[in-house]
């Protein structure tokens, strides 16, 4: 097993729990943090995939940081959304459906 | 400006960053104005393609894979074309319907904006990766829309959507990091000779995660939950934009890669998505039908309109119009659903109550609004000459070619279901009303519109062959 190989499955476990989070939990909060645990389950993979040979490949690398720019967006909507939510209902969870 | 492929998402992103710096409410000319100019930019990519064929672009010169590549085939300037045609009416829709200082309106141009550079950039991304940033952008600038009307209710349902869409998009994102490493590119042209029916089993996955994340993304039965509330509860233009467009984009992204790079993958799971979406069709119908609010009666039916996309997939390797149909069906929808929901926000405006009930007595008031409504039913419907007509007679032809009797019985069932809806609302807007004050008297410019993309959606049907002819054009796949 390769450390690469290691690297991805580690990516993949972190991301199966942060989306069991995204979707489970009720908390605004950790949900929003299970949603950058996932995001960083995904980055795992990309990056640890793409070790071949002990040789970095820029490509992947470059896609992380992309990736990352679009996580920090998403976290700070999610959490000026979620900010609003409980000013407005005094509640960190979303009512029930419909 | 003779390459269209990058105005289209510069320019939108030029006049929603314009829109922004005018400050909160303004700008409104200057967006309806660079959407014109994207409707003629779409138009001139429409005729390069039929002329000249697919065409690939690289971005500011730079190569992949650093460089950003974009490339544009017919089945790409369809849904550009569909895009910036509703963005337009919409556009003038939103103009009339957000009076001076409206909360709403606060921030729906730059938002809006951003939605549409999102959008054209995903219609023209040409790899993987790529592909999901713009669906974030998509996701982002939506959210954001549907958090505009500002109530806790639609903070609820952009947070509720705002989940789905970050836990979609970031399968789709495990899925390229997955496809990345066994193959080591995301090109969607490169990924295709790669692809073969036994590949490692970690494709299988990502193919799995990917397709899944998307048809989250595109609220497919069982992953609606979200839709209802987030469209049912935006302002009027917002709701259609959500409705009409941005559930098709990544409805087309399915598509691109079923046809693309999975396509030796798809054939075994194709009944799955067909199962899921003739479930959508009867649930969703059903729940149109029960549904005590307007807004939310034509929401629960763009979740049962989005059924008949999915029921293509298992029809589309063999050759027939099976594809045909599901894009006639995308267009369609997205011009009747835009048309019903500004209808509906019309009658809102006018009766001040969102409810089926407080609809009566509208064919009296509003008789304009009330003959869009009905136009874009005949599209849901599926009855001539409509574009819904036309997409679910090929849907049946295809059916029929390939002996999938239940594919016919479903799509005809739901056209029944339809109208069951469509003629609960304009019954009861014949019904005599109390004898109430209109709240506000309806804006010319807001019927107009609604009538426009309403008619639209039924003369489509008699125009359909050139949109058709288009679609061809470097067929995807």
């Amino acid at each position: 097993m390769t450390s690469g190989l290691v690297f991805a499955l580690a990516g993949v476990a972190l991301f199966a729990m942060g989306a069991a989070g995204v979707l489970l939990l009720a908390e605004l909060m950790r949900r929003v943090l299970a949603f950058n645990i996932m995001g960083s389950g995904a980055f795992l993979v990309l990056v640890g995939l793409a070790q071949r040979n002990d040789v970095p490949d820029p490509v992947p690398q470059a896609m992380v940081l992309t990736g990352i720019v679009v996580a920090v967006a998403a976290t700070a909507l999610a959490l000026a959304l979620a900010r609003r939510y409980q000013a407005l209902g005094g509640r960190d969870e979303l009512a029930g459906d419909d | 400006m003779t390459e269209p492929l990058p105005w289209l998402i510069l320019l939108p992103l030029a006049w929603a960053t314009a829109t922004f710096l005018l400050g909160p409410g303004r700008g409104a000319w200057l967006a309806i104005a660079g959407i014109a100019v994207q409707c003629g930019l779409t138009f001139a990519l429409a005729g390069q393609l039929l002329a000249e064929g697919p065409q690939p672009h690289a971005a500011g010169g730079w190569a992949p894979p650093l460089g950003i590549a974009l490339a544009a085939d017919g089945l790409a300037a369809v849904m550009l074309l569909l895009t910036q045609g509703v963005a337009l009416l919409l556009a003038l829709y939103a103009r009339g319907y957000f009076a001076p200082g409206d909360q709403a309106a606060r921030h729906f141009w730059p938002l809006a904006g951003f939605l549409l550079a999102g959008m054209n950039a995903l219609f023209l991304a040409a790899d993987l990766f790529n592909l999901y940033v713009t669906l974030e952008l998509v996701g982002l600038a939506a959210v954001g829309l549907v958090a505009s009307g500002g109530g806790a209710a639609q903070l609820g349902a952009a947070l509720r959507y705002l989940f789905a869409t970050l836990l979609g998009s970031g399968a789709y994102l495990l899925g390229v990091a997955l496809v990345y490493g066994a193959y080591g590119t995301v090109s969607i042209e490169l990924l295709l000779p790669l692809v073969d029916a036994d590949v490692p089993r970690a494709v299988w996955f990502a193919a799995a995660l990917m397709l899944a994340g998307l048809m989250l993304k595109t609220a497919l039965f069982p992953f609606h939950f979200w839709l209802p509330p987030a469209h049912g509860g935006a302002p009027a233009p917002v709701s259609a934009l959500l409705s009409a467009l941005v559930v098709k984009a990544s409805f087309y992204l399915i598509l691109r890669l079923w046809l693309g790079p999975f396509a030796p993958l798809a054939a075994a799971i194709a009944w799955l998505p067909a199962l899921l979406g003739s479930a959508a069709i009867l649930w969703g119908s059903w729940r149109a039908i029960r549904a005590e609010r307007l807004k939310l009666l034509v929401a629960w039916s763009t979740v049962a309109q989005l059924g008949y996309l999915f029921l293509i997939f298992p029809l589309i390797a063999a050759p027939g119009p099976a594809l045909a149909a599901g894009v006639m069906q995308a267009v369609s929808h997205g011009l009747a659903k835009a048309a019903m929901f500004a209808a509906a926000g019309v009658v809102i405006h006018v009766t001040g109550r969102d409810t089926v009930a407080g609809v009566a007595g509208v064919a009296g008031r509003l008789p304009l609004t009330l003959f869009a409504f009905a136009l874009a039913g005949v599209t849901l419907m599926g009855l001539p000459p409509s574009g819904g007509f036309l997409a679910k007679w090929l849907l049946i032809d295809a059916a029929l070619a390939q002996g999938a009797w239940a594919l016919a019985a479903v799509v005809i069932a739901g056209g029944l279901l339809a109208a069951v809806y469509v003629f609960r609302v304009l019954r009861q807007a014949f019904l005599d009303a109390p004898a109430v004050e209109a709240a506000h008297p309806a804006p010319p410019l807001l019927e107009w519109t609604a009538f426009a993309l309403a008619a639209a959606s039924v003369l489509l049907g008699l125009r359909g062959m050139e949109l058709l002819r288009l679609l061809s054009v470097g067929s995807a796949g």
